[in-house]
């Protein structure tokens, strides 16, 4: 091959290349634009009155237009920090049972041989396939029997038992690729089986953990079904039921609507923004090793 | 995987170690998660599925009932329709979800895998929405699609199709699709998360060597990396369609109520369990119907879990990586 001819190549090359790569930005940004706009709008509109929302709804805020009147009605109207402080107390208890009791299991079932160990793996991984939700009718029944309406216990337990399935079969999946050599250093040093849990094998899998609570975080925090089901009171209502029912009864109100929207989407992005770096290095991360 | 050798002989002094403790760690280990899973997760699927097994009586006890329940949501006119509606509309929120969100996600993680400048912004951007609650997506997409407010219609002036506009949420014609859209919208960064790492994890060797072997860019996708990336998208399709007849109920009892309007037109499985259950305006709720309803929807997942574990799972190969 002569060197014109290579280099022609090369530069017929970089410039595809070049457009290839416009074309891909574009398909992006273009896509990315539709996923962000929609909550942009909101979060926009929420710092207008009622004139500015409808006259102008794609203009920033600005004299005459600008108003705080949504967020003085929820904030008035609505009992959104204690709906805050539920959804906060369930969403973190729940998780930290799911990721203990869970990696306590997947432990067990990982590290020791015993009977049936195959088949307790198989039956505590069936929840994947089989949603919660369907056993809603007697979940009911068995929290009126043991008088948790309307408590957040109510609510935790159940979303304990929801993730469950996930959190032992990604924990255990990932606690069989881990080296026997150093949990068996630690038995010669003496060191008792619970021990050997804590010390040795949870420092280990703590890129994992983060990995399984973001999963299960999601589905937690944003459920309106069992909230909506077994603690609609007022006092046990989460950010999600607040919202959805808060919105059902201001429908005309729009300021107040997209004012109530905004407190419910700004937390969860404020906490993406610090945290989504290590939130999408985990799902792919975790999504490769499982 | 390590030598055969060693690991007998670690199994051989791990046994050793359980046998001098008495394996009660084993239990301690297992019996919470075990418990609670059991109670609050397997002990109401089955008595769901006893439960539909029962009448409910004047007074408040049960007689068994058989298969009736099931006949009646079945074969009786009341019933049967609004079931075959709710499982049809399932079916087409399904084939929509597969013949958009997927694909969509397809499209974005392989263009991310091509680690374009703010890929990772990109990525962390489109899948804001997957953290939005189901409730609030509604919402946004209720507003934006309102005929009060008129940002569509502005929008689509913009590039000169507003008459194009519609108010589709309220339109039978149009209801089910557009509320299947919102879904894809908010959800689509699931498949594009799960597909982009499974192409990440496609070893450079292979690519390298299908370039050195004369393929372009094109043929790299199709026929190396595709055929490796399969087993991730039988699991995209099957947490679709399990995904489907439960996360449903979210967005549409959110935007359009436990009735599924406009008349019916997405009410879906969980609506009708929701309503049956809890009973809505002339309708009393019924806890036998419910947990029929509740049963079908498990033999239906079932049936679809079984499909894809026979021929899915089957026929792609695992490949080592």
């Amino acid at each position: 091959m002569t060197e014109t001819a290579s280099s022609h190549r090369a530069r017929a090359s970089r410039l595809r290349g070049l457009s290839t790569r416009a074309g891909v930005h574009m398909v992006l940004a273009g896509y990315t634009l539709i996923a962000i706009f929609p909550v942009f709008l909101v979060i926009l509109n929420s710092f207008k009155n009622r004139r500015g929302i409808f006259t102008d709804p794609l203009g920033l805020p600005g004299e005459g237009t600008f108003s705080l009147e949504g967020y003085a009605t929820v904030l008035t109207q609505g009992d959104f920090a204690t709906y805050f402080s539920n959804s906060l107390i369930v969403t973190v208890t729940a998780l930290f049972l799911i990721l203990w009791l869970g990696a306590m299991a997947a432990h067990a079932l990982a590290e020791y041989r015993f009977r049936f160990n195959t088949l307790l793996g198989i039956y505590l991984i069936l929840g994947i396939m089989v949603p919660i939700r369907l056993g809603t009718v007697a979940i009911l029944e068995l929290m009126v029997d043991l008088n948790l309406v309307n408590t957040l216990l109510a609510l935790i337990l159940v979303y304990t038992a929801q993730g469950l399935p996930v959190a032992v079969f990604i924990l255990t999946e990932f606690m069989r690729t881990l080296s026997r050599d150093i949990k068996d250093c630690a038995r010669v040093d003496g060191l008792s089986e619970y021990r050997i849990f804590f010390e040795v094998v949870v420092p280990l899998i703590r890129p994992v953990l983060a990995t399984v609570a973001v999963f299960s975080m999601i589905p937690i925090w944003n459920d309106l079904w069992f909230p909506l089901i077994l603690a609609s009171g007022d006092a046990t209502k989460t950010v999600t039921l607040g919202v959805q029912q808060f919105i059902g009864q201001y429908t005309v109100n729009w300021s107040a609507v997209l004012a109530s929207l905004s407190i419910a989407i700004l937390p969860v992005l404020g906490l993406y923004a610090l945290f989504s770096r290590q939130l999408i290095a985990g799902i792919t991360s975790g999504a490769v090793k499982g | 995987m390590s030598d055969p050798v060693t690991d007998t002989a670690k199994d051989v002094r791990t046994r050793r170690k359980r046998r001098r403790s008495g394996g009660l760690h084993i239990v301690v280990f297992l019996a919470p998660a075990v418990l609670i899973y059991s109670v609050f997760s397997i002990y109401p699927l089955v008595e769901s599925l006893r439960l539909s097994l029962f009448d409910g009586l004047e007074d408040g006890t049960a007689v068994w009932a058989g298969l009736e329940n099931y006949a009646t949501l079945l074969f009786d006119p009341n019933w049967a329709t609004q079931f075959w509606r709710a499982f049809w509309n399932n079916l087409v929120l399904f084939f929509i979800h597969m013949v958009v969100q997927n694909p969509l996600g397809l499209l974005l993680a392989a263009l991310l895998s091509l680690a374009p400048r703010f890929g990772s912004a990109y990525r962390t951007l489109i899948f804001v929405p997957t953290l939005l609650s189901v409730v609030i997506v509604g919402f946004i997409w209720e507003l934006i699609l309102s005929p009060l407010w008129g940002v569509s219609e502005t929008l689509l002036g913009t590039i000169g199709l507003a008459w194009l506009y519609q108010p589709w949420l309220g339109l039978e014609s149009s209801a089910l699709t557009t509320v299947s859209l919102i879904s894809v919208w908010q959800y689509v960064g699931i498949p594009m998360m799960l597909i982009y790492a499974a192409l990440l994890s496609i070893p450079d060797e292979l690519i390298d060597a299908a370039r050195v072997d004369g393929l372009n860019g094109w043929s790299i996708f199709w026929k190396v990396k595709l055929p490796l990336i399969l087993p991730t998208l039988g699991i995209v399709a099957i947490l679709t369609y399990i995904g489907n007849f439960t996360v449903s109920f979210d967005l549409i009892y959110s935007i359009q109520g436990a009735l599924g309007a406009p008349n019916f037109a997405t009410d879906v499985m969980g609506t009708l369990l929701f309503r049956t259950f809890f009973g809505q305006q002339l309708q009393v709720g019924d806890i036998h119907m419910g947990a029929t309803i509740a049963s079908m929807m498990f033999f239906i997942i079932l049936v679809g879990v079984s499909i894809y574990l026979a021929l899915v799972q089957r026929r792609l190969q695992r490949y080592e990586m």
